[in-house]
Formats: structure tokens, sequence, C-alpha cells
């Protein structure tokens, strides 16, 4: 039987997911409209900002809920985690903050070319600084070098070497890759213009190799940098099956990319990132900020975990209608 | 502790600027620095958030029912502002979200649990507005009229309830409860109790009225000085007509609200109370204090006007009732009282010229003449226009500074609730760079937008939508 704590744990998982799955994409429509180039630039980045336009607000707040989640059940490990990670997680929201600003700026300033490219390079400076950064935090946290005291609530740092090192940064670039990569196949999805198509399916190749090769780097840093969360990804009974999986599926995405069977390559790609993100959950688990915090020692009370799930299902039951319905009106197929 | 950490690890040129500035200013200070600025700057966008939706929603509401082009146009335009201001809302709301542990971590780790109700709550109230806002700014094309309509209703519903849930959480700061203390720490949480304590209802009236009148009379101000250049534009009398309704309404009410709320305020935070008004002395006939400056080190309030039992007939609505002083408080539970007591007196002030603007509206609309065909009156609401969010950022200063020196009020102090993080004024000055930067960009595309804003003078085409 599950206690209350994992299953706050699961609900977080969950909104980490959607997160990446939108809030994710829309950082890696960022990087296509830096990268935007060819005879069909301005087509590309027309093409990212009605993407992302109508729903970048709303995915980013699966983000807050996440926060959230985690101050009002495991309160001891947001405050570590906001100790020790207080410069990265800074230099995030200071991305966030171009990124959102930037992109309202470019739809509602004067359409002129060079006002309009440098909104564009703010918008994605932010777009990459800030899934850059925010790897680089579940990299830290992943790691398992933020020391706790669990009584005190005292943190062992010096604010910069539990995140001033490869594995972290290996994650960053590792989470930048795949934000990137879950874009362009999106955008070959969207695309109406099979020129365009093309161009997305072009990137989406190049950067799911870049997902393939931060992916097994990030793998050889944790030997060193993350050797718990490599020994719960090795020796775990399930591990083996789920990396193949996960494996397979990235296969699958990049092959039928290459078969242009771009409705099949979405839900793979969105297939590839949930596998990925719960791998990460279940290798880490019972410890949410590894080596001292567990899902047990930081929970708040049993009675505020179980008002809080009564109120995270009450909120699903309007939540996730709107959700629906927010994307039936944008994200429809319509041919 | 900061000039150890820099003094050893400085070895360029960099760091030694950081260590220089580090020492100007201590890291509690900083960290409130940086909150407070976060917070002023968010606010503004914030009560946008909460105010712009009604108003378009009344605009398109007109629209629907009388097929009047006008109506439609107005929301529109009311639309593109709110998408530039929303967007910084939401992230300078997001920035605020992580720096409750940024910068006080043990305020977290000891509050989170107890007013994490309000704050999951608010979690979904924003997500909805964002939801519905992107269907709203969107989704003229896509979704049928009224979907479109009612898509503008939820976000104004659940961008005010977002707002409620963030009071309530504030108010638990003022005055906790839901929960006790056993050696030291928080035990048999209540968690409903602590979203529903003392201050929270008043404190949601106010600061919900304040978000109405604030932005209510911003736009009506903007609209009435085009309206000087332009008598005839159909576009703006309709759209001042509006927004001066929205304001004018809740500007009224505010009053009756702060009365409510300061009774609150004198039962469980006695001290802000007196701070607020200069009150040294406990006394019975306490004056109402209008003005002046408070001297900690004197005890008294000079250059202020005094309406003799004036605060006692208010606070007790009796001339006779007792009024508890400073002095009875022990001089370290003082919070800066000449601040908390000025910037009362600009809150009121503010409000109460709001008020008067009000007033003069009804009046007119009673002798049946046209609001907008009155040039003195379209004067005095343009210098109205900036005062409803003066009033709210001194009233928030009211709020949080009359709290100190206590982050939750006679529980922890906010100096135990701050992170051990040194060199706190690089995040407290990029921030500021940062919202400064902002700022302006906001104003230049906001201005340019009103400039640009649509000259009607013939009787509106009605057309199907």
């Amino acid at each position: 039987m599950m206690t209350q704590a994992e299953l706050v744990g699961i609900v977080m998982l969950f909104a980490l997911t959607f997160y990446a799955l939108g809030g994710g994409a829309d950082f890696g429509g960022g990087v296509w409209d830096l990268l935007a180039r060819g005879p069909r630039t301005r087509e590309q980045r027309d093409l990212i900002a009605s993407a992302i336009g109508p729903i970048w607000e709303a995915n980013h707040v699966w983000l807050i809920l996440v926060i959230v989640l985690l101050f009002v059940a495991f309160p001891a490990a947001f405050s570590a985690i906001s100790i020790a990670l207080h410069i990265p997680l800074t230099v995030m929201l200071i991305g966030i903050v171009l990124r959102g600003s930037a992109f309202v700026f470019r739809s509602y300033d004067t359409q002129r070319d060079d006002v309009q490219r440098r909104w564009s390079r703010l918008f994605a400076a932010g777009s990459i600084v800030s899934p850059l950064m925010l790897g680089v935090c579940v990299g830290a946290v992943a790691s398992g070098q933020i020391r706790v005291d669990v009584e005190t609530g005292v943190v062992q740092t010096n604010f910069f070497s539990q995140w001033m090192a490869p594995f972290p940064f290996a994650i960053g670039f590792f989470v930048l890759a795949l934000f990137a990569f879950l874009a362009a196949v999106y955008l070959a999805w969207e695309a109406k213009d099979p020129m365009l198509k093309d161009d997305f399916r072009q990137r989406a190749l190049w950067s799911g190799i870049a997902v393939a090769v931060t992916a097994f780097g990030s793998l050889l840093l944790a030997g060193d940098g993350a050797p718990m969360l490599r020994s719960g990804l090795a020796q775990s009974w399930w591990a083996l099956p789920f990396q193949l999986l996960t494996g397979a599926v990235a296969v699958m995405t990049l092959a039928a990319l290459w078969l242009r069977k771009f409705h099949a390559a979405r839900v793979l790609a969105i297939s590839q990132v949930a596998l990925i993100i719960w791998g990460w959950g279940f290798s880490q688990f019972p410890f949410l900020v590894a080596p001292n915090l567990t899902f047990t020692n930081s929970a708040a009370p049993d009675n505020i975990l179980r008002s809080l799930l009564i109120a995270l299902a009450a909120g699903a039951v309007l939540l996730l209608p709107s959700l629906w319905y927010l994307f039936r009106v944008f994200k429809r197929r319509e041919d | 502790m900061v000039s150890i950490f820099f003094a050893t690890h400085s070895r360029n040129i960099p760091e030694a600027v950081c260590f220089v500035i580090a020492n100007f200013m201590s890291d509690l200070l900083a960290a409130r620095s940086q909150m407070a600025m976060s917070l002023a700057f968010h606010i503004i966008f914030a009560v946008v958030g909460i105010a712009m939706p009604l108003m378009m929603v009344m605009a398109e509401w007109k629209w629907l029912r009388t097929r009047d082009d006008v109506y439609l146009t107005l929301a529109k335009q009311w639309a593109k502002g709110t998408a530039i201001l929303f967007a910084v809302g939401a992230v300078s709301g997001t920035v605020l979200s992580f720096e409750l542990g940024l910068l006080w971590p043990e305020f977290m780790r000891y509050a989170g649990p107890i007013i994490g109700m309000p704050f999951s709550l608010e979690g979904f109230a924003f997500f909805l507005e964002a939801i519905f806002l992107g269907i709203y700014l969107y989704g003229w094309k896509r979704v049928s009229p009224w979907a479109h309509w009612f898509s503008g209703v939820m976000v104004a519903f659940s961008g005010m309830m977002s707002g409620v849930f963030v009071v309530t959480a504030n108010a638990w700061m003022n005055t906790p409860a839901g929960f006790e203390l056993v050696n030291g720490k928080p035990v048999n949480i209540d968690p409903i109790a602590a979203m529903l304590n003392p201050a929270a209802v008043q404190q949601v009236v106010h600061m919900t009225l304040a978000a109405y009148a604030a932005v209510g009379f911003a736009v009506a101000a903007i609209h009435a000085f085009m309206l000087r250049r332009d008598r005839e534009n159909l576009f703006h009398r309709r759209a001042f007509v509006i927004a001066f309704i929205v304001g004018a309404v809740t500007s009224v009410l505010q009053p009756l609200s702060g009365d409510f709320l300061a009774r609150q305020v004198f039962r469980y935070q006695p001290i802000k109370l007196a701070a607020m008004e200069g009150q040294f002395e406990t006394e019975r006939r306490a004056p109402l204090r209008i003005g002046g400056w408070p001297d900690e080190k004197t005890g008294t309030t000079r250059y202020a006007i005094d309406i003799p039992a004036g605060l006692s007939l208010l606070v007790h609505h009796d001339p006779d009732g007792e009024i508890k002083g400073l002095n009875e408080f022990p001089r370290d539970e003082w919070p800066p009282v000449a601040i908390v007591h000025v910037a009362f007196q600009i809150m009121v002030g503010c409000g109460m010229t709001l008020l008067a603007a009000s007033l003069a509206g009804a009046w007119l609309a009673w002798r049946k003449k046209k609001l907008c065909d009155q040039r003195w009156f379209l004067t005095f609401v343009m210098l109205c226009g900036p005062l409803g969010f003066i009033a709210i950022e001194a009233g928030w200063t009211v709020t949080e500074v009359g709290r100190q020196p206590w982050i939750i009020y006679n529980y922890m102090r906010t100096a135990d609730a701050v992170t051990p993080m040194p060199g706190l004024i690089v995040p407290f000055i990029s921030f500021t760079i940062l919202y400064i930067f902002l700022a302006f960009v906001v104003v230049f595309l906001l201005k340019r937008q009103v400039f640009e804003s649509p000259r009607i003078f013939r009787p509106p085409e009605r057309t199907k939508p």
C-alpha cells in the first residue's frame, strides 16, 4: 500500500512530466527560434510563435504546482533545495522572466525587423538558460550531494559545489537537448507546409542524436557524480527492462521521423520523455534529496497530506477538462 | 559571514566589487529589499490580471447584447494590453513562489504545510486563469462568441480567486491560527483553520476591492486623457464609462472595508494599529491624527492635524474607547513607526480622493449629465489615475512593515527566517535592474497602444458576431 507522501510524490512526478511535455517544448521552441535559418526562416519563427502563443502560460503553471506541492508536502526538501541551489535557481528564474516577457513584448511591439530580432534574442536566451539551469538543479538533487541535518534543517553547503560539477551540467545539457527535440517533433507535426515540416524533421533528427549523446554522457558521469542514482538505475529488478524500453522508444521515435510518420513520432517522443522522467523518479526513490531526505522523513504531517490530496483531487476535476478544452481548441489536427 | 566568504574567495575584480557592495547592506536587509521589490512589482500586474478581465467581459457582454461593434473593438483593445501585463505578472509571480524558499527557507520549513491549503488552491486558480486567458486572447475565431465570453468570465473569476487565496496566506502571517506550538515546533495543524484565520476575510475583501478600484480608475484615467483631446470618440467614451463604473463602485465600498479591517487589526495586532496611527501613549478619547511625523525617540507624533477622540470613535464606535499605544510593548517589537504611519496616511489620502471622484461622478449621473462631456470631471479622473496603485503599494507597506520584526506575528522573527546564503545583495540588484527594464518596456508598449487606439465617430454599425 502506498503512503500518502508517496502518493503526493506520484502527483509531483505527473506534474513534472506535463511540465516537460508542455513547458519544456515551449522552451525548445525558443531554441529553434534562435537557430531559425534557411529560405523559410520567417515561416519557422511564425510557426513557433503561433504554436506556443496560446498555451505557454498554462504549460508554465505546472512548474508552480510542483513548487507548491514540494513546499506543502515536503517542506524540509524545499528548504534544503532552496538553500543549496540558490544560485542556479535564481539564474533559472531570470531566464524564465526574460523568456516570457520577451515573447509577449515581441508579439505586441512593432513588426520592424530589428526590433523583432532584439526581442527574439532575449526570448531565445531565456529559453536556453532556463532548461539548462533546471537540468543543473535536477542533476544536483539526483547527485546525492546535498547533505541536510534532518532535525535542524541545516544544509551543509558552500552554495557552489553541489551544482558546479560535471554531472549536473551534463543533465542540464541533456534537458536542453530533450526539450529542443520535443519541440522539433511537435513542430514537424504541426506545420502544414511540407517544406516546413521537413525543416523541423531535420531538426528533430539532429536534436534526437544530441539527446542520445548527452544521455550517454550523463550516464558515464553518473558513476562519479551520482553514484546512488546510478546504482538505483542499475540494480533494481525493473531497471534493465525499463532502460531497454526507453532506448527502444527513442530509436522508434527517430525511425518514425525518418519515415515522416509525424503523428507516430509525436506520440513516441511524448512516451520517451515520460519514460525518462519516471525512470529518474523511481531510481531516486525513496530519496527526495539524497542522501538524507526521504519521502518519509521530509514529509508534512499526515492530515496535511490528506487535505492536500483532497484539494488536488477537487482541483483536478476543474483543471483536467479545462486543459483538455485548451488543447482541443488549439492543437487539434485539421487535416 | 558575508565578508569572510568573499574575503577568502575574492581573487578577481568582480568579486572584489561584490565584497564592497556586500558590506554596504546586510544580507537580511538585502533579502527584505528583494522581497519587497518583487512584491511591489508583481502586485501591479497581479491586480491588472484580476480587474481587466472583468472589464473585458463587461464590454464583450455589451457587444453580445447590442451587437454594437465599438464594444467588440474595445474588448479586443483591452485584451491586448492585458496580454502584456498578464505575462509579466505570471513570470514575476513565478519568481515570488521560488523566492519564498530562496530568501526565507526557515519560514517555509515551518509554515509551508500550515499555509499550504490556500497556496495549493491558488495554484489551481492560476492554472484556470492561464488556460482560459489563452483561449480568450487567441480564440476569437476558434470558439463561438458565447464560449469566448464564458472563457473571459472564467479568467475574471479565477483571477479574483487566486488573489483571494494568496491574501489568505498573507493574513495567516498577521494572525497565525490553526496550529499549536510544542517545543518550538508547530503541531496539530489544522489547514482549514489556518486558511480561515481571523484576518483572512477582512484582508481579502480590502485587497479585492482595491484591485478593482485601482485598475478601474487607472483605465478610466487613460481614456479620460484621450477624451480631453478627442471628445466625440465613441471608443473612449464607452471605455471610460465601463472603467469608471468598476472603479467608482469599489471605491465607495472601500472605506467600509477599511474600517472593518482596521478594527480587526486593533483586536489582533494592536501594535500595528498604534504604529499606523502614530499612537505612542495608551489613552481614552484618542485623537485621529491626519498626516504628521512620528518620532520614535521622543515618542510623539508631530505636525499632525488632530481630530479629538476620532481614533477612539473609529475603532470602538465610542469616543471614550481606549487605544493601546506603542509604549505598552517592548521596544524590540516595534515596527518602524514613521514608515507605517506615513504609508497609512498616503493610502487613506489616495482612497479618499478616489471616493470623492466616485461621488462626483455619481452626482453628475444623477443630474443626468453625460460624464464624458464635463471637462473638469475628465481632468479630475485623469489626475486620479495613479492613486489606486499608490494606495495599494502604501497599503501593503502598512501590512508588511507594520508586522515587523515578525515574519509570523508573535511566532517567528524575520531575522530567523532568512537564508544562510551570503551576498544576497547580488540577486537583489539583479532583479531590481531586470524589473526596472521590464517596467520601461511595458510603459512604452502600453503608451503606443493607447495612442494607436481606434477613432470611431459614426453611429455604430450592427453586425452579427
